[in-house]
């Protein structure tokens, strides 16, 4: 029992590694607004796992309420920049990432 | 065999009683089309269906047959994956929150096997009916997109819009009935309101000591009509608006499939209604012997309604229903003489009391359909916000001090 | 192999086959899709772990209201299939390996340190977690935090009703 909650405890913390290097691929790789912020979703639920497995390690309950907080931020964060992407949609026409790119040198 | 079931017993007994479930969740689906069609055909004085089959019983099977042999295309330049999997998801998703509704408080024995009378009694079956409503808005927005063409994308987004609005009222009314139980599970939430104040009302949420939820059962009710986009709120899938709104491209199986799915929603929506304010399998009448009489009225429902069928059946014009009706009088009839006998009538109880309300908020549901005209858009969501979510938080509010003031 | 464990591969094999095909999809939607399977797979391991009120939460508000939304903007946006330009060719080029031992490294020094605390002999939490300690927990010790996130959350909704109004 407690051998298979180990190996379900190591199985999901490599499993949110590797879910976050996905998500860092998407990131780097993706040319759509819209997908790359969905890419930082995917590195943000990567976390949210890790901090439930070691809350199931440590026996204790904060790694599952601090999943509440990035939950709660993931959100704020997706509204303020679905928002931000409607505003670059309407002002430049195109859903590109190489398009926004008037602070670059 | 019996090595299979030994080994895993809790997954075969699960099997049986999803394919149990299935199969009645699936016929009364099919029967509440015909029940929605009667009632409001009698609501507007005419008949509705009359002649396929005596009363028009067998309606459901000419629509599916029906449904079964007609052309089924897909529009040009759609996409085809998303396309084929909204309504596959709006059907799975509704009928997969049938799954934690408890039907009676006895456990039955399958198969050798102790097991409650629901197919998952889980801590937080509340939440996981609210997640799943949650990804119910999936099968509205991209059947609505994936149509690729104008009328489905604006009722598909306006619907989604809606059951996303609404949402957030159907999860705030529910949190008194939370406060009043302490728990997520349903069946804790049915058994906390057992009992009855001065021996004759029941200790129904609706009634409940601290702070009777009836603001709480209006808001639900209100927000689940527009959850399932069922009038007054169809404004996206209203005949004389948008064309059909998000299903208008979609024919045959695949727009019996979102048929279905909403009337699986309707269904569960009763059932949740049932159970969080009107005590789910409970008896309106008290537990103590004075009212043992009660639990002889399933007898005497099921012997009149058989007796009825047969005197009907009797004078009814056409030789088959002369054959049926009287053979569906004399099955309800023997029905109601097994339910005589102690087993079985105690078994019988709780399904027979938590059916019969769910019928009448089912009835509720059809004859607002009947006799209500249709909001405009921007007034459905205006009530939504700015009417339903506050008085459900402060239904939150007013519940929370009373539970301070009246239970210490 | 147990039950749990079957189930641990499923939904671990969900989880990155969505993760993947975010990648791979051209259209939007179809990654916006693929998100949605990997946040359900995300749940079902949440309930595996023993955190049910999370797994819960999650489904409801990630998969159910902040998907939503992308999904919203997508089909009003209209975004179409994305093309391959030279910088992603060369982002892919030099991105994938840089991105495959980024990967590696953080799944070595995560089970390295997940290692170590097996070693110091930390036990690990036996039942599922029951809502009402985590009510305890978040109200009492995180009640400064909780009441933070409703200010945020606050200046989110201003912040974003402000910015997609219409120019008038």
């Amino acid at each position: 029992m407690a051998a298979q909650s180990q190996f379900l405890i190591t199985g999901s913390v490599i499993l949110s590694a590797l879910l976050f290097g996905l998500g860092v691929v998407a990131f780097v790789f993706k040319r759509n607004i819209i997908t790359v912020f969905m890419s930082i979703e995917l590195m943000l639920n990567a976390v949210n796992l890790a901090f439930v497995a070691f809350s199931r390690a440590w026996g204790k309950l904060d790694g599952q309420l601090f999943v509440f907080f990035v939950i709660v931020v993931a959100a704020a964060e997706a509204a303020v920049g679905l928002a931000i992407i409607i505003l670059i949609a309407r002002n430049r026409q195109s859903l590109n990432v190489e398009r926004v790119d008037s602070l670059k040198l | 065999m019996s090595n299979l079931i030994a080994q895993h017993p809790i997954l075969i007994v699960s099997l049986v009683k999803i394919a149990v479930l299935m199969f009645i969740a699936l016929t009364t689906l099919a029967y509440l089309t015909w029940f929605e069609r009667k009632v409001v055909a009698h609501i507007q004085s005419r008949w509705g269906p009359y002649r396929t089959g005596p009363h028009g019983l067998l309606q459901p099977l000419a629509d599916g047959l029906k449904f079964l042999f007609k052309e089924d295309p897909a529009p040009a330049g759609a996409d085809r994956f998303v396309y084929f999997l909204a309504p596959f998801l709006a059907l799975s998703l509704a009928l997969t929150s049938l799954a934690v509704i408890p039907f009676g408080p006895k456990e039955i024995v399958i198969l050798g096997h102790k097991t409650p009378l629901a197919i998952a009694d889980l801590n937080i079956g509340l939440l996981v009916l609210f997640a799943i409503t949650s990804l119910g808005v999936y099968g509205v927005a991209l059947a609505g997109w994936s149509s690729n063409s104008k009328y489905p994308l604006l009722g598909g987004l306006r619907s989604s819009a809606q059951m996303v609005s609404y949402e957030l009222t159907l999860t705030m009314s529910v949190v008194g009935v939370l406060l009043l139980a302490g728990s997520f599970n349903l069946r804790e939430i049915i058994e906390s309101q057992a009992g009855a104040h001065w021996w004759i009302f029941p200790r129904w949420n609706i009634f409940a000591g601290s702070f009777p939820q009836v603001i709480g059962f209006f808001c639900f009710f209100t927000a689940a009509i527009a959850e399932t986009n069922r009038l007054p709120f169809d404004l996206a899938e209203a005949e004389s608006e948008l064309v059909a709104g998000f299903h208008t491209e979609y024919a045959s199986f695949k727009f019996a499939m979102f048929f279905m799915a909403e009337y699986a929603s309707m269904i569960t929506v009763s059932c949740l209604a049932t159970i969080l304010f009107f005590g789910g399998w409970l008896s309106p009448f008290g537990q103590s012997n004075a009212w043992g009489w009660t639990h002889f009225l399933p007898t005497v429902l099921f012997g009149l309604a058989g007796l009825y069928l047969i005197w009907d059946g009797i004078r009814y014009e056409t030789v088959f229903g002369k054959v049926v009706l009287p053979f569906l009088g004399i099955v309800l009839f023997a029905l109601a003489v097994l339910f005589t006998f102690p087993g079985v009538n105690d078994f019988v109880q709780g399904p027979f009391w938590f059916l019969l309300k769910v019928l009448t908020f089912l009835f509720i549901y059809v004859w607002l359909r009947g006799t209500l005209p249709r909001f405009r858009y921007d007034q459905l969501m205006a009530v939504g916000w700015k009417l339903l979510l506050p008085l459900s938080i402060a239904n939150v509010v007013l519940t929370s001090l009373a539970i301070v003031r009246f239970s210490r | 192999m147990t039950g749990p464990v079957i189930v641990f591969f499923a939904l671990a094999a969900l989880a990155l086959g969505g993760a993947v095909s975010l990648i791979l999809r051209r259209h939007p939607i179809h990654s916006a899709l693929s998100l949605i399977v990997v946040m359900v797979a995300l749940a079902g391991l949440y309930l595996l772990l023993g955190a049910e009120f999370v797994a819960a939460v999650q489904v409801i508000v990630y998969g159910g209201a902040i998907m939503v939304l992308f999904v919203f903007v997508i089909m009003l946006l209209n975004a179409g299939i994305e093309e391959r330009t030279n910088l992603s060719r060369m982002a892919g080029l030099v991105g994938l390996p840089l991105g495959f031992f980024l990967t590696m490294q953080l799944v070595y020094w995560v089970a390295h340190s997940e290692s170590q605390m097996n070693a110091a002999g930390i036990a690990a939490g036996g039942s599922a977690a029951s809502t009402r300690d985590l009510a305890v927990l978040l109200f009492r010790d995180f009640v400064f935090p909780f009441e933070l996130t409703s200010f945020l959350i606050l200046i989110a909704i201003i912040a974003a009703l402000v910015l997609a109004q219409k120019e008038s």
